[in-house]
């Protein structure tokens, strides 16, 4: 404080130039992988599948025995890199968003009706969360998946079974902060029914809090996925996930570097820009941090 | 007092019980288990045998009646690849995720108090905002990946650290840093919005009215008052990290409990699948219960709850 060289008043108004910046940066890469996973592979002249043993590993642009055809290099099939790697960010948000969606209805549902019943459906909502949190999500999306082969959309079902504790600790808890608000009140003293009270006063106003624990999921889901990928059991090859392509190219990992950091780079750029994008609705709606 | 640790470990013991549901239920999911114990070129004679072998052949209820039995007592069944005792293979296991654990705990609260305190102290600076910019950084790196290119950078291109196994302390640096990063960016928030509502308080403003030097305002005052939550974050976090070593102990080849349940999954071993998945949580819900006494002891506005 004493230390501090700028005045509050300029430090303020960096921290917001920041903060804009990092909404912006956000939106943006979200905006590219969005704009690569529709029409990515439509523009790159090669398959995301088609095998060539001829030219495995062929090194991107920017290294020595580079192939003009070829901008990111192949993978150790000779697949294009890039075509997978833009086939990779349909998974990724096939999965982030099918998942939150799943999440969200579970979550959103219980920590409605816990918060607005209160009492012992609140107790057993709490039970709920409770159990959620000790079971080992990784472990156990694992398990499922080791048990009854890998799909997609049991990628998508297990995570979205798994994740929704977060939405249903936000719902819970904005839902008691103004179940017993005046608008709730007069609703209630009209006549609404109770499902109408929670779909046409309760909800909307929860709505905002909820948009920024799901940017949050997307996120954790895209990671969790990439994950379940790298170990294994995730999204059946031959189709390109990220998590996957690491998993591929770990033997070659030593050798040639750029095989893992051009799927863990593009999926870290990902995650981040969804958490700016969060954290810059978070400041927007005014919605307070969920822990 | 004595009220309040009751009803926690009767919720406790009805969250483990449901926990041990579930796990029977998770391995029951792909229908019949002998003929996948069985394998792929196994005749119908063979399955036969595995499932009277195996008790598979009685009613549903039954096995899950004895299971329950049976896990209450501690027996957690026999593995069908390693041929011994699930507990025995769990046991001997245990040290390696345990010491993953405690290096990962102690390397993230290394990393975030400081942090976070620092983050508060400037609290609207650029200084915060790199804090929090670097907390989200942590939240975006995928472990496993992080894992792979500490590989590469300490282990093959420096040479500073072992890639892999278990031999010496040195082998529990990279893994133990890859845990720690999972529970950073909550630590790291959570020092910092606790220190930030400490200096903002009452007895902070005593403090400095009194004259007291800023050392001994932010440490010995309000940094006393910030570490109640992250004490009992720290031991949930440590649940979550045992939780999820699973990843790191396969990425680096540590043999723990994770890697034994990553290999118990792709050999369809489902004593050792359910069993560990029951021994997390049960770990999980003992630190989060340890959490929460300490807490009620701490702050006495908890126990009326």
């Amino acid at each position: 404080m004493s230390l501090a060289i700028s005045t509050p008043g300029t430090d303020r108004r960096w921290t917001l130039r920041i903060r804009n910046a990092g909404f912006a940066i956000g939106v943006v890469i979200c905006g590219v992988v969005v704009l690569a996973a529709l029409f990515g592979n439509a523009l790159i002249p090669h398959d995301p599948f088609t095998q060539n043993l001829n030219n495995r590993l062929i090194p991107p642009f920017w290294m020595d025995g580079a192939q003009a055809g070829h901008l990111l290099g192949t993978d150790q099939l000779g697949r294009d890199y890039l075509a997978r790697l833009v086939y990779g960010a349909r998974i990724s948000l096939l999965i982030g968003l099918m998942t939150t969606i799943v999440s969200g209805m579970i979550g959103t549902t219980l920590g409605t009706l816990g918060g607005y019943f209160g009492g012992i459906v609140d107790d057993v909502v709490l039970f709920l969360i409770t159990t959620r949190l000790s079971i080992p999500i990784v472990l156990v999306a694992l398990a499922v998946v080791g048990l009854l082969g890998s799909s997609l959309t049991l990628v998508i079902c297990t995570l979205g079974f798994l994740l929704w504790d977060r939405f249903a600790v936000v719902a819970r808890s904005t839902t008691m902060q103004i179940r017993n608000l005046d608008y709730v009140a007069a609703a209630r003293c009209a006549g609404a029914s109770t499902p109408r009270l929670l779909f046409k006063e309760i909800l909307p106003n929860i709505a905002s809090h909820l948009a920024v624990v799901a940017t949050l999921e997307i996120a954790l889901a895209i990671l969790l996925e990439a994950t379940l990928s790298f170990l294994g059991l995730g999204v059946p090859p031959p189709l390109p996930s990220w998590g996957l392509m690491i998993s591929e190219g770990k033997s070659y990992m030593f050798f040639s570097a750029w095989v893992i950091m051009i799927p863990g780079v593009t999926l870290f750029v990902f995650v981040l820009g969804v958490n700016f994008v969060g954290d810059g609705l978070r400041t927007w709606l005014g919605a307070e941090r969920p822990r | 007092m004595v009220r309040f640790i009751l009803r926690r470990a009767a919720l406790g013991l009805l969250v483990a019980l449901t926990v041990m549901t579930l796990a029977f239920m998770l391995t029951r999911l792909s229908g019949d288990l002998a003929i996948s114990i069985a394998g792929p070129g196994a005749t119908q004679t063979d399955v036969e045998i595995i499932r009277k072998a195996y008790g598979l052949d009685r009613p549903v209820y039954v096995q899950y009646a004895s299971w329950i039995g049976r896990a209450a007592v501690g027996d957690l069944g026999t593995s069908f690849f390693f041929k011994d005792k699930v507990s025995n293979l769990i046991l001997a296991r245990m040290p390696i995720t345990m010491t993953l654990g405690l290096v990962g705990l102690s390397l993230a609260l290394l990393i975030s108090i400081p942090l976070g305190i620092l983050a508060a102290m400037r609290e609207g600076t650029w200084i915060d905002r790199a804090v929090t910019v670097v907390t989200m950084v942590g939240q975006a790196t995928p472990s496993f990946w992080l894992g792979l290119i500490m590989m590469i950078t300490f282990g093959l291109t420096l040479g500073w650290l072992p890639i892999s196994g278990t031999g010496s302390w040195q082998h529990f640096v990279m893994p133990g840093f890859v845990l720690a990063m999972t529970a950073t960016p909550a630590l790291t928030r959570l020092t910092r919005s606790g220190m930030i509502e400490a200096i903002s308080s009452d007895y902070i403003r005593t403090a400095r009215a009194k004259g007291l030097s800023r050392a001994s305002i932010i440490f010995k005052h309000a940094l006393r008052n910030a570490a109640i939550p992250v004490v009992s974050i720290a031991a949930v976090q440590l649940g979550f990290m045992l939780g999820g070593s699973i990843v790191t102990e396969t990425v680096f080849a540590l043999h723990g409990v994770g890697f034994l349940a990553w290999e118990s999954i792709a050999k369809n071993d489902f004593p050792v699948v359910q069993a560990v998945v029951l021994v997390l949580a049960i770990i999980y819900i003992c630190l989060t219960m340890l959490a929460d006494i300490l807490n009620a002891i701490l702050d006495p506005r908890i126990r009326a709850a």
